[in-house]
This record gives C-alpha cells, structure tokens and sequence, in this order.
C-alpha cells in the first residue's frame, strides 16, 4: 500500500527522516517494501525568471532567453518551446541537471545550438514527470510555466511542484486491514514515535431537507453496515490541487470533486465510499439485496455483468445501481450536470466481496479494501463523516440533515480481561506495568485495572485483537523483540527425539543407492497427462486413473504422479541435451491414487532409477541387487512385457508372489522419439511394498561347525533356458546347496546349434559332521541328475 | 697328491660368471656341487687313493667343497638381487595414471540439508512427524486458525484436488501429531509442499520443515534461545538471530527471523542486500485456538512452532542461487553434493 510521507506528517508530526521511519515501522511489523523519494531523478533543476526572450539569430524556430536563475546566476538557455515569454517563471534544467525523458533519465549539458551558447534546458512538467494533478498547467503543451508566489528564482524546482516528498510502499500482514489506509499508518506512526495523532476534521453541517432515501438491507449477514447521506446543491467540479495530489501519489487520477472526494476518503480512512447521482435512484430507496440469477448490471467501466445468487447489489426502487463493494453501476454515476447526490459509506463481508470480484473478474480499490476487511463500526461512520466535511470544505454541496444507517447489529465494546502475568507468560519476560499500560493506550486501547489486574477495551478498529496473547504481540512489537531474553526450555520436559526406524531406513534406502554411484533427483510431485502417452500407456492402464489438480498452473503440471518413470526420463532427456553423456539418477517419492469414497486420496512411495551412457541392464539390476543385500529382500526377475520397456531387456521385479516392481531398456522407439542415442535403462521399484519386508533386526546364527565346501558345475542347455531356471534346480535338487551363482555363459558351435554352457559356482552348506569328497560326489550327481531330468542338461 | 683347488675355483668362477640368470647359476652350480658334479667326482676318486692320504684328500675335497659353496651362495645372492632389480625396473607403472574406484553418488542437497536440520533438533529432543501431501482443508487451513473466509488464505495460493487439496504448508502436521500425542510435544515436520506460483523465485513444489514445541510455561523466550542454538549449528558460531513482528494465523505473537548473513558477518553484502540479515524462517507462540482445536487445554499448555523452507536454508548454505537448480537434477549440479 502506499502512503505519502507529505500525507503522514498532517496526522502526526515526525521528526524523523523517511529512512528513520521506515526502520521504525519494519521493527513494528510493517515491512516497508520500498521507500520511494519522489523526483530522485529530477536533480540540478532550478527556477529561473525569463528576464529577455530574443529571436535565434540562425533559426526561425529557436528563441534565445536571458534567465534569473537567482544564486545559480544569469543564464542563456535557447528554446525552440513557443509558450515562454518575459516575466514567466519556468524551470530551468542547468548544466549537468538530470531529466526525465521518454521513459528514462536524460543528463543535460551546456552546448551551442546553432552556434548559440545554451547553458540549460527549460522543462517541460513532463520532463519533471508530474501532470496537471500535481501542478496544474504540467501537461500544456510546452514549457512549465510556474505560478507567482509558488518558487524564488534559483530554488530547487521539487518543493515548487511538490515532489519533495516520499511514497512508502508499506506490506501491511493480513491482520491487519486497519491500516490499509493513511490515516490507519499514522494511528501506527502516532504510537511509534509517541507523538499525539491528529484526527482529520469530522465536522459537518446538516441542512434542513424533505428528501428521504430509506435504506433496506435485506442480507445483513453480507452488508453488517450501511449509511447513507443525501447531499444536495451539489455543483460538480475539479477538487483542488492538493486534494488532485495525493490522489495521484496513490495512483488515482482526478476525475471530479465529487468522486475525487470518495478515493479521498478511501485512501486517507481506508472507508471505500460510492457516490450516487440522486436524480436516478428510482423511487428514492436503497435496497440491499443478493442478484436475481441472470440479473445484469452495468458498471461504471461499461462492462456488462450477468449475476448470480452470490452476488450482493445496491439497488434502488426498480433496479440494480452498485454491485456491492466491487463497482458501481454506469446508470446512477455522478456526472458534470449532477446537482444531488447520494452518499454511500458501508462495510460488505469480505468473502461476499471477494467472490464477487473474482468471479467477475472485476476488482476495484474498494473491492481490495472490503477483501482485507473494513470494520462495520468505527469505518463507515468516521468515513461518512469525513466526506461530508470535505463537501464543504471544497464548496461543491449542500450537506443536508437527511442520513441513514442500518446496522445488524449494535456494536459492541469488546473487553479483554486478563493480567498482566499472563501477557509476560507468553513473552517469558516482565515488562514493566506502566510500559505495557502505555503502549495500549498508544495503540487506541482503554486500558483500567488494579494491580495485576488489566482490562482492555479494544478500539473498533482492531477487529484483529481477540485475546491477551494479541495484547502480548501488541506489547512486544512496540516494546522491541530486542529485549527478549533468549533461555532454552527451561520449564520442559525432556523428550526422546530422532527419526523412526521407518525413517531411519528410508534414508539407508537412499545411502544404498548413492552408494551404488546414483544421484538422488528431486522432482514435481505432478506431470503432464501426456507423460501418460510417451510411455504408450494403453488407455485402460491404471496409471491413467491419476489425481487431477483442479486449478493447475498449466497442462504440463496438471496430474499428480501414479509411476515415477516420465519424470526421471524427463530427467535424462534434459541431462543428455545438456551434453552430460552418462549418468545414474534415483529418486524416492510418493504416488498418487484418486480417493475413494471420503478419503483423502492414497500417497504411497516408490523409487524410480535411471541409468544412461555407460552400464548396462545388469548395471542397473546391481543396484537393485544392492538394495536386496542392505534390507535382506529375497527379489527374483521375470521377463516382462511393458509398452515402454525393450521386450528383450526388460523384467519384473518379484518379491515372493508380489510383483514390486520393474526394470529393463527404454524402448528403443521412444528413445528414437527422445533423440536419445546412448542406451536408457529405468527401473521402478514399489518402495511401500517392498519396506514392508525390510529385515526389521539382525538375525544373528552361530558360526557353523565345519566350513562350507564350494564346486563348480558347467552344464549344456538350450539358448532359452533361463539362469533361474538352473539355479532353482540346482538348489531343489540338494538340500545341502545353499547358493548356485553363475560366473560364466559360454557359446560356441561344438556344443551345437541353439545352445550354451552356463558355469555354475555351488556352495554347500556342511551339516553335523564335515563335507567330504564323497559326500560332495554324491551332491554333485544328484544335481547333475536333476538337471538333466528337468532341463534336459548335459554336463560339459 | 695335492688337488688344484684354486684351479677348479677359478674355472668356476668363470663358468658362473657365464651363467645369465639364477637358473644357469644354479645349473653351474651342480656341474660342480650336484650329484653328477665335478667335486662329488673328486670324492668318489676317495677309494682310489692309499689309506694314509685318505684323510688329507677329503679335508682337501671338503675344503673345495665349501669354497665353491661359498661362491655360489654369494653369485646366487647377487644374482637374485640382479633379478629382483630387473624385475622391478620391468615392472615399472606411470604413477600418474588415473586409479580406479567405485564413483559414488549422492544425496540431493535438501535431503542432506534435511538431515542436518533432523540431526540439530533430534539432539535437543525433536521426534520427525510426516503427514500426508494430500491434505484436506481442515488440517491445513481451519484447524490452523484460518477458516473459510480467512484473509490469510490469499497469503498462499492452494492447489485443489478431487478430494482434498495440495498442502501449501507442513503446519498441517502439527494438527495430526497434536490429535495423537499430548504434550510434551517437541516435533518436527519436514516434507514436500505445494503452491500455485512458478516464477524465478517460485517453485510449485518445494519443501518446509515445521517444528513444534508444547509443554508447560514455554515462552518466546524458548523460542529465541532454540533458534539460536539452532543457526549456530547450521550456519555457524558466530550466528545470531533477529525476530520481528509479523502475521500467521496459527501462531500469536508470530515473528519472522532473520539470521544474521554468515557470508559478511553482518556488516552487509549482496547476498543481505546491505542489510546484515537474512530472513530464514517464521514462527510464533502456538495460537490457543490451535491448542483448542487438537484438545489440548491452552491454559495448561503453551508451546511455539517455526517453519521453514528447506530449499531456501540450502541455497543460502551453498550459495545456490537459482531454485531451480533443484529440481532439474543435471548431474553435474548434484554431484557436487558428495559429502
């Protein structure tokens, strides 16, 4: 929000610079986003007095001028601007002066224009960038001419067409809706700096009238507060230049005294107020109502809105004439021939308000201000007051006896009744009764009680404050965080703290994979539907059916994550463009499963690998091998077919009977389609399922009695014989077997057509007594005998 | 008759010296001493000669004997030491070339940054809490004391979803432990958060670390003193902390910190922007109607909670200066992460 300093200092005098205040008014809570020293680019400008205006002796359309610049000295500064004339005061843009030009900031220098010495350039109110709501006569055509009486020759030009001044750009907390107004600052500033705040003037005469214009408010849940005043006698005109200034400080521009003095009032007491046209309130009332569905309206912009239910309007006998909070409507607006008008000074729900805004797409300053809130009590009454006073201090009407005000409620002093105990208990420090009792009372508080007794009448305008520990905020905020006294838990209990053995295993999941030389990525929980057709998901897969965001940011972020393949693919894609040729990524997250019934939809984690460049598919099923090893999982591995996967170099992953998981090639089409030349390899794995079998303790055995013995066997089989196949053979064939691990695979045409030698290691496990040569001929036999029975094997 | 021992010395010292490596020395070697060897022939020649020179024949012989022994002990020495040299000059590598290892991977800098962040408040006490990402509006917003029509929901703009929303925040965790475990509470919830807002500095998608306190007599005093401990651990010794007034609903005072910028040392940098602070986190004693609304009784209780993000305590670690850095997972960016 922005708040001239100029516009600060008539509440409250301040003593201190811009920069003092805006750290004031950060330590307090009011981060001042940016401070803004109006005319910083206009430097070096000063006012001069045309003391002689002569014809450029070479150019028809330059003029040579003699200037009293004052204690800067006599200057020649040539023209080609036809408005100057002897006698005018106009700025005067010195050598090395600084000026606003087309957008930026032009430097001036003394030169010849056709060989005529200028010492400066006169300014033009745009090249000081101000406009006729500034200082009126900035946008003629040509040369600023400057009042008499309003600058000295040789003065600075700033102060002379006010912009010696500072905007405070202040993010004020959504707390605190009080303060979105200048006089709402100064209330702060008041108490910050222990300085009176003075009110502006309330004060207003009230005619004697016949016109009545009741109001009826039909919501009141939607308009807590309505107040109306009827103006009469009203000549609609310019509002003076201050008043046209600091509108324009604010970003508003003058538009007619009337309206000028309802951004006024919105901008000074935060009060966002509408002026209406009497003579076209049909049958003299006010009726506050919610639209007709379809009921149309149009708004001050000439926009035409068809309203729904939700929508509050201002209405008078017949038809709409304000959309409530947001705008009003084009039919009752105040225009130059205007002679009476109708106030309107009230408090709208803000969420009434903002869902009108929104759903129209039509937002105001006043829609903004109702949004934060704006306080049936103090609000609309003070803000009502204050306009009506400016009525008559501009001039431009009668205020007349007749108002209205319709409540729903009558207000009611809120109390907080505590001690001043409970309000150190919560900042853990004692501050001093009196401190406490006087920054209150600063902050517009009554403050009453004995002892340690504190009773505080909260002021209406801090709808915010609910309980002490508000009054405890208030308190330390002004007192300064400086003298919390930092202790650590002094009172506490002690507590067991760290990760749980389900967290702890987590991160070991991830140690075992950095370990096995991959980088854990970190990725959008959401991804595009289309993500769904590069991985040539059929239309019934079931990573179809994804959580959809209602309100996505766009297309590409619009479903949440059911596998985690396309975002790791998207991964290497990006990496292989970016010229990194190998690479290992991983990443453990959660996906999603649309609700199903009231619960909320079902998160469960997976982790996804990808592996490019150098390796191979036994690369990455190390590293899943790896994970096996550190969680003691028993995995075996099927071919699979998957639409994204090489149907030759891909697997499920089981565990047991359940399928957990997946690994193989990228499709080699969808590798052409992603330009990627290197092999791909991806792996998924179900995180959830998988954890649910981690080894929960060590299981410790005794050291057996007698060392196990080792033999190698190689054997003959056909080219589709798996390795699982031979291995589970060979461990059913003997007990005594505990592990069969293939070293060698070996091809070659003596061992005929179709083919290959598979070379097994066999460790066995020694029982009571130790493994001799007999006993292991006889394993080996049976084994050699199973194989042969079951896979057709031959020994080599 | 007397042997010519220095003559047979010396014809095998000229052999030896003939022999090129061990295995000829040795051949050489049982040419005189083996089996089939000249000395051994001199022996044999024992019984040909009379009885009374027996005796000085053999001392002779076996003084031979030991001469050559001790010649070809100390070729065999020579050359074995030869041999050794040579095989090392052989065996020679370029000491320089690139060895071999397992490369290692890493963690991504908010994982590590996470762990970090677990490992200072499990020490002082904190169990991790995680809840779920997808929320529904009474564990993120009512229960936290923003209801429907809250101003301070425009603070944070939500992703819907059928069901439920996209938690813009991990305060919501502080909601689910309160329902299960009454105080003392010290808890930290870390985990992934959502918001509708992708620009330079704005992820979708980035992760908060909630921490919670509750327990008799806690003050703003408690929180100051942990947030101090706390940023001395994690940016360094000489950190110090600065709250100022702000706004959440769920909190009452609430605060935001600054911490003093580690890179100047406060006296102010780009990274502060001249300032000597840097915003880190937010925080406040726990608003009664929170402690309400999990049945927890605020006038026995009280406790102060802070949050913050994750990504934004890594970059100012690190110095990372683009947050998207983070989630485009080039592999050049994470491994720099090894630790």
């Amino acid at each position: 929000m922005k708040v001239p300093f100029s516009w600060l200092k008539e509440f409250v005098d301040i003593d201190i610079t811009a920069e003092q205040l805006q750290e004031k008014l950060f330590s307090c809570g009011f981060e001042v986003e940016e401070l803004i020293p109006l005319g910083r680019d206009v430097e070096n400008v000063a006012v001069g007095r045309i003391l002689k205006c002569e014809k450029h002796p070479d150019a028809d359309r330059l003029t040579v001028c003699e200037v009293d610049c004052g204690d800067k000295g006599k200057k020649q500064i040539v023209t080609a601007a036809t408005n100057v004339f002897e006698g005018a005061l106009v700025p005067v843009a010195l050598d090395g002066a600084t000026v606003l030009h087309e957008g930026g900031i032009q430097k001036i220098k003394a030169g010849k224009l056709r060989g005529v010495l200028s010492e400066g350039m006169f300014c033009s109110g745009e090249e000081l960038g101000i406009t006729d709501d500034f200082y009126d006569g900035a946008e003629v055509n040509g040369i600023l001419i400057l009042k008499e009486g309003d600058a000295a020759e040789g003065a600075d030009i700033r102060p002379a067409v006010g912009l010696d001044d500072y905007i405070f750009d202040i993010a004020v907390t959504a707390n605190r809706p009080d303060c979105q107004s200048v006089f709402g600052m100064a209330r702060e500033v008041a108490a910050i700096l222990q300085k009176p705040l003075k009110a502006p003037d309330f004060s207003h005469g009230a005619a004697k009238t016949n016109v009545k214009i009741p109001v009826e408010v039909q919501e009141p849940a939607l308009c807590p507060r309505y107040i109306g005043h009827y103006v009469s006698g009203v000549k609609v005109g310019t509002s003076p230049q201050w008043m046209r200034r600091r509108l324009a400080l604010c970003g508003i521009r003058g538009i007619s005294d009337i309206v000028d003095i309802t951004n006024y009032v919105l901008l000074e007491l935060g009060q966002p107020m509408h002026a209406f046209d009497r003579n076209f309130l049909h049958g003299d009332k006010i009726i506050v109502r919610r639209a007709e569905e379809g009921e149309k309206i149009v708004t001050l912009d000439e926009k035409e809105f068809s309203l729904h239910r939700e929508n509050l309007l201002i209405c008078d006998a017949e038809r709409p004439v304000a959309l409530a909070g947001v705008m009003g409507g084009l039919n009752s607006e105040i225009k130059p021939e205007t002679t009476e008008v109708f106030f309107e000074a009230a408090s709208f729900a803000r969420d009434s308000v903002r869902k009108t805004a929104r759903a129209l797409g039509q937002r105001s300053d006043s829609s903004a201000r109702f949004e934060k809130g704006v306080e049936p009590v103090w609000s609309p009454a003070r803000g009502m007051e204050r306009a009506l006073h400016l009525v008559e201090e501009l001039g431009c009407g009668v205020v007349t006896a007749f108002g209205a005000d319709v409540a729903a409620a009558a207000p009611v002093q809120k109390i907080i009744r505590t001690t001043y105990a409970k309000l150190d208990a919560v900042l853990g420090i004692e501050v001093p009764r009196e401190t406490t009792r006087a920054i209150l009372t600063r902050l517009g508080f009554a403050v009453r009680g004995e002892g340690d007794a504190l009773e505080a009448a909260v002021p209406p305008w801090r709808d915010d404050v609910e309980g002490y520990p508000d009054l405890a905020e208030e308190v330390i905020r002004s007192y300064g965080y400086e003298h919390i006294v930092p202790t650590f838990l002094k009172t506490a209990a002690v507590t067991h703290g760290g990760l749980t053995s389900a967290q702890k295993r987590e991160l070991k999941f991830k140690q075992t994979l950095a370990n096995e030389g991959y980088f854990e990525a970190c990725n959008y929980s959401f991804y595009s539907p289309k993500d769904f057709d590069l991985l040539r998901l059929p239309a019934d897969a079931p990573e179809r059916n994804a959580v959809k965001i209602l309100n996505p940011i766009g297309e590409d972020l619009s479903v949440m994550r059911t596998i985690l393949a396309p975002s790791m693919l998207a991964n290497v894609v990006r990496n292989v463009r970016r010229g990194n040729e190998n690479g290992r990524l991983f990443e453990l997250a959660n996906v999603y499963a649309p609700a199903v019934g009231d619960e909320l939809p079902a998160e469960h984690k997976k982790a996804v690998l990808a592996l490019w460049g150098e390796g191979d598919f036994f690369d990455l099923k190390g590293a899943i091998e790896a994970i096996a090893e550190a969680f003691s999982l028993k995995l075996s591995y099927a071919r699979v077919a998957l639409p994204f996967l090489h149907p030759g170099v891909s697997a499920k992953v089981m565990m047991g009977e359940k399928e957990v998981g997946f690994l193989g090639q990228l499709h080699p089409a969808i590798a052409e389609e992603l330009a990627l030349e290197r092999k791909v390899f991806l792996a998924e794995l179900d995180y959830a399922a998988l954890s649910r079998k981690f080894a929960a303790e060590i299981d410790y055995k005794g050291l057996p009695k007698f060392p196990d013995a080792q033999r190698d066997l190689a054997v003959v089989v056909k080219e589709e014989t798996t390795c699982a196949e031979v291995e589970a053979c060979i461990l059913r064939a003997c007990k005594a077997a505990k592990r069969a691990e293939l070293f060698d695979v070996y091809r070659d045409l003596r061992l005929g057509a179709g083919k290959k030698s598979m070379a097994f290691r066999i460790t066995f496990a020694a029982g009571e007594k130790p493994l001799d040569a007999d006993a292991l001929d006889g394993f080996f036999n049976k084994i050699v005998g199973n194989l042969k029975h079951n896979l057709g094997a031959e020994l080599r | 008759m007397d042997l010519e021992q220095d003559d047979i010395v010396k014809e095998a010292e000229a052999a030896a010296s003939s022999a090129e490596d061990s295995r000829a020395l040795y051949e050489v070697k049982m040419q005189y001493l083996g089996r089939a060897g000249k000395v051994t022939a001199l022996m044999k020649r024992m019984k040909d000669i009379a009885q009374e020179h027996r005796p000085a024949f053999g001392k002779q012989v076996n003084a031979l004997r030991e001469k050559l022994e001790t010649l070809f002990a100390s070729l065999e020495t020579l050359a074995k030491a030869r041999e050794m040299a040579k095989k090392l000059a052989a065996e020679n590598v370029d000491v320089t070339m690139p060895g071999r290892h397992f490369a290692r991977g890493a963690l991504h800098p908010v994982t590590i940054v996470r762990n970090r962040l677990i490992d200072i408040f499990a020490g002082m006490g904190f169990e991790v809490f995680e809840g779920p990402e997808i929320e529904n509006d009474y564990y993120n917003f009512t229960a936290l004391n923003t209801p429907a029509d809250h101003p301070a929901r425009d603070m944070q703009d939500t992703f819907y979803v059928q069901g439920g929303l996209l938690r813009t925040q991990t305060s919501a965790g502080q909601i689910r432990l309160m329902e299960k475990k009454k105080p003392p509470i010290k808890m930290l919830s870390p985990g992934r958060v959502f918001r509708s807002d992708d620009d330079a500095t704005h992820s979708p998608m980035f992760h908060q670390m909630e921490g919670l306190v509750v327990d008799r007599g806690i003050t703003l005093c408690d929180l100051q003193g942990m947030l101090d401990e706390f940023v001395k651990a994690m940016f360094s010794e000489n950190s110090k902390t600065r709250l100022r007034p702000s706004y959440f609903p769920f909190t009452e005072p609430s605060v935001e910190v600054d911490v003093s910028c580690h890179a100047c040392g406060g006296k102010g940098c780009s990274l502060c922007k001249g300032t000597g602070w840097i915003e880190v986190l937010g925080a406040g004693v726990v608003n009664r109607r929170v402690l309400e609304n999990c049945g927890v009784d605020p006038d026995e209780y009280s406790g102060f909670a802070f949050g913050m993000g994750i990504e934004r305590i890594a970059m100012l670690k690190y110095g990372i200066n683009n947050i998207k850095l983070l989630t485009e997972n080039d592999v050049r960016f994470l491994e720099q992460f090894k630790d």
